[in-house]
């Protein structure tokens, strides 16, 4: 995506801002700007008249008749598994076909469900194993590194743990390879299936993950098998994203070529297309993986076991030590992942066979020697009991647990009035404020100011396409959520801009920052956003203010590295002729670097609003109100989980419009630049 | 020539490593030291198997759970799986056979109603012997500052000193998990108190929040139930709501009193009933009082692991446990 970003950057013709062009704007504003100033007044207009009227409270508690309707779902489900044909012949068999493939794997690596529930492959032959398909698939290195990370799962006392998430997300693995590339290699290959598809991706990308966790429950009941139902439908979308990205992606001519030799479609799938789009296809399926490794630790809360089980017992208990020993596993896990699916997509790189080191001869005595290794250790595993389960005595995970326990305690202890007084400031400064502002409005005034700006950045079109979405929520009930959800998000995404620039300019300015910014933005981009929540929430307790610092979290690493791109794309001529006119480093970044990198903030606005969104429900685990709540509780109230369907909906919605208007933002008032919608994790 | 001796390059090892494997699988076949090692203890466990017990997020159930769970292990032979799920999760897995038991249920009529009556995938195994009450408390220094505030009718008075950043100009009403049973949003409406339900999210929260409210004393109202160890460190005080009578909570929109007095019972799946295993009679005769779990539950809060909480318990209690057992 940082290429396009770049090209975006570069096409634009460069104004040097001289003093007189600059001046000429600000004399007549233009229509945008006084349109969206008048849809600012009809607001606070509106706030200051109408305070309080016609705000469509529904408390929480309380349904409308339509989330009565929905519940009614939970009510036919049960009534009917056993005797609905749907049921009988495609859910339940399909349950069952996906719980023997995740138990295959739980019983090969975890726990098996017989005699001592000792896995078939012990940690000794997990270890050779896995190894030896990390430096068969990627090279040495990924070989040492997933051994050692495997042994220092044993060393935390979560091997266990750590296998049965391993299982799961091969398991997710694997069917959303069976159903991703195939789907994928159509939408490449035919252009109509892509337009058909896509719209369902982006549903699937910004439906929350909690709101389709309590449906499937109920239509698969809790366990492994819908956990991994539930991961294939969040990882699916790269894989095939990116299977057809690169299908696509093929030059026209060499197609020809392989044409014009007279292939037939097949062969030209076969022979031309998949080989080439090899390594796009490899580095989709390390997306799928990191997307599937998140998804199977949220999904301990349907009884999916593994690490995640013990991080939510640990945000139960707040229990710190034990949070961010299991979190420091997850890390760990994902790295490992990461980094064989990327040695693996290097590997199948073309060309990358001529650049080796080793002969392939050397090479296969190599991996046949170290295979013969492997399998002496799983033989072992499965015939001593100390290589079958890590010996308990290496545990040092208490150690671990307790150490950070009590520096916790200690920062709380010492930090609580700071951090509380912080904490209070925010929210009774800024968060009630605005909060008010968008609750106490009259509904009405807020659609017709948001249609308004809607008209302003994007024309009619837009401006209809806004209302419409309101509409949506209002009727399902839960617009009063719905704002107070819209003002955490827009507190949260406007400090993911404020870092954005701060940092991205230091990024993008030096070369230097940036190399040591990058490794710590993608460790915070690979983190499951589960992990981090814990400590935030020993450090400020359960409100809406660490709920927006979850959010902030997830969503800085890519505005920061989006604006970076951006400010870094700016020609250095340009740069350069500010400088030599004069200009102090303040100039130069508030003049020139920034003004052109407009579009790109744009774009980090856009992106930093969609993954604050996409947080919402996390968020509501630690504090959050609003449709995150609401979310939350459905899925745990049977009594609510209509409301709890709804307000998924309405998130989607709310994620539209916003999306929408920051494009629009984005794009130039003369030519409109869709942005690329990323399917990163 | 070239090719042959690249062909061969490739295959020898292929075959070495395929030989290899072929002779390492057939030589173990099936005596792992997983079945092996099992047989003996099978013997004496051919009975029981496998127990999946779900564990909700409270201190008292773990109290409950841990006991029931060492018993299972070690007196019965069984094999005890635990899994964190919160209640209502639970009850699902009556239905998907991935829980056989919940040791703790608070009342839950429509879960009752849904999983026992209609589907027929779950039985109540009795009482657990605990006798358990929700309700609204507040700090023991603001009972005694402010001797009226425990009746629910002069709430309204104190709502302005209550209120929080988080509360939006009314009084807090602090609430744990949004997976626990409450009517609290619905009394405060039906109640006309001028509150908000504000969500601290789990029990360790609530318990948090209330310690650091009685050592500072600060102003606080929440949610709280007993049996609960904290009681004996911090004597909250409940709040008087109207009384409760049969039948006044049916509609749970339009509930206007106090919680009922929940005669605590243990659900356990119609499957595992019918099993005949020796845990299910266990889960059955199971029964202990409000202070036994508040001592495993303290001992658990104070660091010790649920294990060895249990163990301590049933040492000490080795009659009543053999009680169970006969």
């Amino acid at each position: 995506m940082s290429v396009l970003v770049r090209d975006r950057a570069t096409a634009q013709p460069a104004p040097f801002p001289s003093p007189s062009r600059t001046l000429e704007p600000r004399r007549r504003p233009s229509r945008r700007t006084i349109l969206l100033a008048s849809a600012v007044v009809v607001w606070i207009l509106g706030f200051v008249f109408l305070h309080g009227t016609s705000t469509l409270t529904l408390p929480a508690s309380e349904l409308t008749d339509l989330h009565r309707s929905l519940n009614q779902f939970n009510v036919w489900v049960a009534a009917n598994r056993a005797d609905n044909p749907v049921f009988l012949y495609v859910l339940t068999p399909l349950r069952a076909g996906v719980d023997a493939v995740a138990n295959l794997f739980i019983t090969t690596f975890a726990a098996s469900s017989t005699g001592l529930r000792l896995p078939e492959i012990g940690w000794l032959g997990t270890v050779g194993l896995l190894g030896w398909i990390a430096l068969a698939i990627g090279n040495a290195r990924v070989a040492l590194l997933t051994v050692t990370i495997l042994i220092f799962f044993g060393f935390q006392g979560l091997f266990l743990e750590a296998t049965y998430t391993f299982a799961l997300v091969v398991t997710a693995v694997l069917l959303t390879l069976l159903v991703g590339i195939p789907l994928g290699v159509l939408a490449g290959v035919y252009g109509r299936v892509a337009k058909l598809i896509t719209p369902v991706l982006d549903f699937m990308q910004t439906l929350p993950t909690f709101v389709y966790l309590a449906p499937l429950a109920l239509i698969f009941l809790i366990g492994p098998a819908s956990a991994v139902i539930a991961t294939v439908i969040y990882a699916a979308p790269p894989v095939i994203r990116l299977t057809a990205h690169g299908i696509r992606g093929i030059p026209e001519n060499t197609r020809e070529a392989s044409d014009s030799l007279g292939t037939t479609g097949v062969q030209r799938l076969l022979t031309l297309q998949l080989p080439m789009a090899r390594r796009t296809i490899v580095m989709g399926i390390n997306q799928s993986t990191m997307a599937a490794l998140s998804m199977v630790t949220i999904a301990a809360l349907i009884a999916a076991p593994g690490l995640g089980q013990v991080v939510v017992r640990a945000l139960q208990s707040l229990d710190v030590g034990t949070a961010v020993n299991a979190g420091l596993s997850i890390v760990l896990l994902a790295i490992m992942l990461d980094r064989v699916t990327t040695a693996a997509s290097r590997r199948a790189e073309p060309g990358a066979a001529r650049n080796r080191r080793v002969s392939r001869r050397t090479r296969y005595i190599l991996l046949g020697m170290t295979l013969v290794l492997a399998l002496v250790m799983v033989q072992f595993s499965r015939t001593m009991l100390w290589a079958a389960a890590f010996p308990a005595n290496l545990d040092i995970g208490r150690v671990i647990v307790q150490a950070v326990s009590s520096a916790s305690e200690w920062t709380q202890a010492n930090l609580s009035l700071f951090t509380v007084s912080f904490r209070e400031a925010v929210t009774t400064g800024i968060l009630n404020p605005f909060q008010s502002l968008l609750t106490e409005t009259p509904f009405y005034i807020l659609v017709a100011a948001i249609a308004l700006a809607a008209y302003a950045l994007g024309g009619w079109k837009l401006s209809a396409l806004t209302t419409a979405c309101l509409g949506v929520i209002i009727y399902l009930g839960l617009w009063s959520d719905s704002m107070v959800t819209l003002a955490a998000t827009l507190v949260a995404t406007t400090v993911v801009m404020v870092l954005g620039i701060v940092f991205g300019v230091a990024m993008g300015r030096s070369a230097r920052v940036d190399q040591i910014m990058r490794p710590m933005l993608d460790a915070g981009q690979t983190m499951p956003a589960f992990v981090y929540l814990v400590p935030f929430l020993g450090l400020f307790g359960a409100t809406r203010f660490t709920a927006i610092i979850a959010g902030i979290i997830y969503a800085a690493p890519v505005a920061i590295k989006i604006t970076a791109d951006g400010i870094a794309a700016i020609s250095p001529t340009v740069v350069e002729a500010a400088v030599s006119s004069g200009s102090t480093p303040w100039q130069v970044i508030t003049k020139v670097q920034l003004p052109m990198a407009r579009q790109t903030l744009a774009l980090a606005a856009n992106q930093g609003l969609i993954y604050v969104l996409a947080m919402v429900v996390v968020g509501a685990l630690v504090g959050a109100g609003g449709l995150g709540y609401d979310v939350v509780a459905g899925f745990v109230q049977s009594s609510l989980f209509g409301k709890g369907l709804a307000a998924g909906l309405a998130i989607v919605f709310l994620g539209i419009l916003l999306d929408r208007m920051t494009q629009a933002a984005a794009a130039t008032p003369a030519r409109k630049i869709p942005s690329p919608k990323t399917s990163t994790t | 020539m070239n090719k042959a001796r690249l062909l061969l390059n490739r295959t020898v090892p292929a075959v070495a490593g395929a030989a290899a494997a072929i002779m390492l699988f057939a030589g173990c076949g099936g005596a792992s030291v997983n079945q092996s090692a099992a047989d003996p203890a099978a013997d004496g466990a051919a009975a029981c198997g496998t127990v999946n017990v779900a564990m909700n997020a409270w201190v008292g159930y773990t109290a409950n759970a841990a006991v029931y769970s060492y018993v299972a292990k070690n007196e019965l032979g069984c094999t005890v799986v635990q899994k964190d799920l919160n209640e209502q999760i639970s009850w699902q897995g009556f239905a998907s056979g991935e829980v056989d038991i919940v040791i703790e249920n608070w009342g839950h009529d429509d879960l009752a109603k849904q999983y026992i009556t209609d589907q027929k995938v779950a039985v109540d195994a009795g009482a657990t012997g605990n006798v358990g009450y929700i309700g609204w408390y507040v700090a023991p220094w603001m009972a005694e500052k402010y001797p009226d505030i425990t009746e629910w009718e002069n709430l309204n008075k104190y709502a302005s000193m209550l209120a929080t950043s988080e509360s939006g100009g009314k009084g807090q009403l602090l609430d744990g998990d949004p997976a626990f049973v409450t009517n609290d949003e619905a009394l405060v409406k039906n109640l006309n108190l001028d509150y908000k339900v504000v969500f601290s999210g789990s029990e360790a929260a609530l318990i948090q929040s209330f310690r650091t409210a009685e050592q500072n004393k600060t102003p606080i109202l929440g949610y709280f139930y007993e049996p609960q160890w904290f009681l004996a460190q911090v004597p909250l005080k409940k709040v008087n709501l109207p009384a409760w009578t049969e039948g006044c909570d049916a509609n749970a929109e339009e509930v206007a009193c106090d919680y009922p007095e929940y005669k605590l019972n243990k659900i356990i799946s119609k499957k595992f009933a019918d099993s005949g295993s020796p845990a299910a009679k266990l889960a059955k005769s199971f029964n202990w009082t409000n202070e036994d779990q508040n001592a495993v539950a303290t001992d658990i809060q104070g660091g010790m692991m649920p294990e060895e909480a249990a163990k301590k318990w049933v040492d000490a209690n080795e009659d009543a446990v053999n009680a169970w057992l006969n």
